[in-house]
């Protein structure tokens, strides 16, 4: 048998980093191109941490998982930067304190 | 074991390269490198199919809209936010939040019952990356992609036509909405790139 190298806790831990830093990322930068990449970092966080419980527990559903989330991140993505041009285009600039047209 | 220190390290710096660039051009560039070095990581982890995915689809299309769309912006490497900064106001609270969110999952993490796995997860031998057959391997992912677990497979299908249509429908012109005076803010005096240069 090939155990594990390094314990599963060692890579959610990891995860765990990966996730708050992406945390940081939207709630500090006022960029959303920035943003939306914090939010990647957020989804490979979590893709990370259902890898490596797949292999903990020896059950492909993780890696199921992992690739329908992979296939939502890159709709999220389309769609989130459709989001940015249009705005850019109204406003002409995209600084999301500047975008408040929804705001009551 | 040191693969995996060196991947972790790599990986918290990229990501907090990606983070604290202010221009997006190069948080896209430490992007690719955190992608890069996540795909090994999972390769660590016997998820192979996963980490030929996490290349193409993210690294490989994902990231080239990124670009796209930073292009378009003709954003350029300048920072593009204008007014006032907020930031030195909410840098402590927002990093006491992450903080404590940080020390309280891993807390879980740590003292949680993650050690707890099924017997045949102790026993089961996941096998060489590449070999054929075996766990994680990608003929192992295939078939249980297309048997068990082929209902969300399908549905995928259908996210991904609504993120067409959708964006379709976000970036067409067919429909201008009328921008009111107090919801946009008159054009800045400083000087701006156009969005789309007109060169003949």
């Amino acid at each position: 048998m090939i155990p594990m190298a390094v314990d599963v806790s060692n890579y959610v831990v990891l995860s765990a980093v990966l996730f708050f830093i992406g945390v940081g990322g939207v709630i500090l930068r006022r960029n959303p191109l920035i943003m939306l990449m914090s939010i990647e970092l957020i989804f490979n966080a979590a893709n990370l941490a259902l890898i490596a419980f797949s292999r903990a527990w020896m059950n492909n559903a993780g890696q199921i998982f992992a690739f329908l989330v992979i296939t939502v991140a890159a709709a999220e993505a389309a769609i989130g930067l459709a989001i940015v041009v249009v705005a850019f285009r109204r406003s002409t600039t995209v600084d999301v304190d500047e975008v408040s047209g929804l705001r009551g | 074991m040191i693969l995996f220190w060196v991947l972790a390290v790599a990986l918290v710096v990229t990501a907090m390269f990606t983070v604290t660039q202010r221009s997006p051009v190069y948080s896209v560039v430490g992007l690719i490198a955190n992608f890069v070095v996540l795909a090994i990581l999972y390769l660590t982890l016997n998820a192979e199919f996963i980490f030929v995915i996490q290349i193409i689809v993210y690294t490989g299309a994902i990231l080239v809209l990124f670009v796209f769309v930073i292009n378009l912006l003709s954003s350029g490497t300048g920072p593009f936010a204008e007014g006032p900064n907020l930031m030195p106001r909410a840098l402590v609270p927002a990093l006491l939040v992450v903080l404590a969110g940080f020390a309280f999952l891993t807390y879980g993490i740590l003292h949680g019952s993650l050690g707890v796995l099924p017997a045949h997860a102790a026993t089961s031998t996941p096998g060489q990356a590449g070999e054929a057959g075996v766990f994680g391997s990608i003929a192992d992912f295939g078939i249980a992609l297309f048997t068990t677990h082929l209902l969300p497979f399908e549905v995928t299908a259908l996210i991904l036509m609504v993120a067409v249509i959708g964006v379709v429908v976000l970036a067409s012109d067919a429909s201008p909405v009328p921008t009111r005076g107090h919801h946009v803010r008159p054009r800045s005096t400083a000087k701006r790139e156009p969005i789309v240069k007109a060169e003949r």
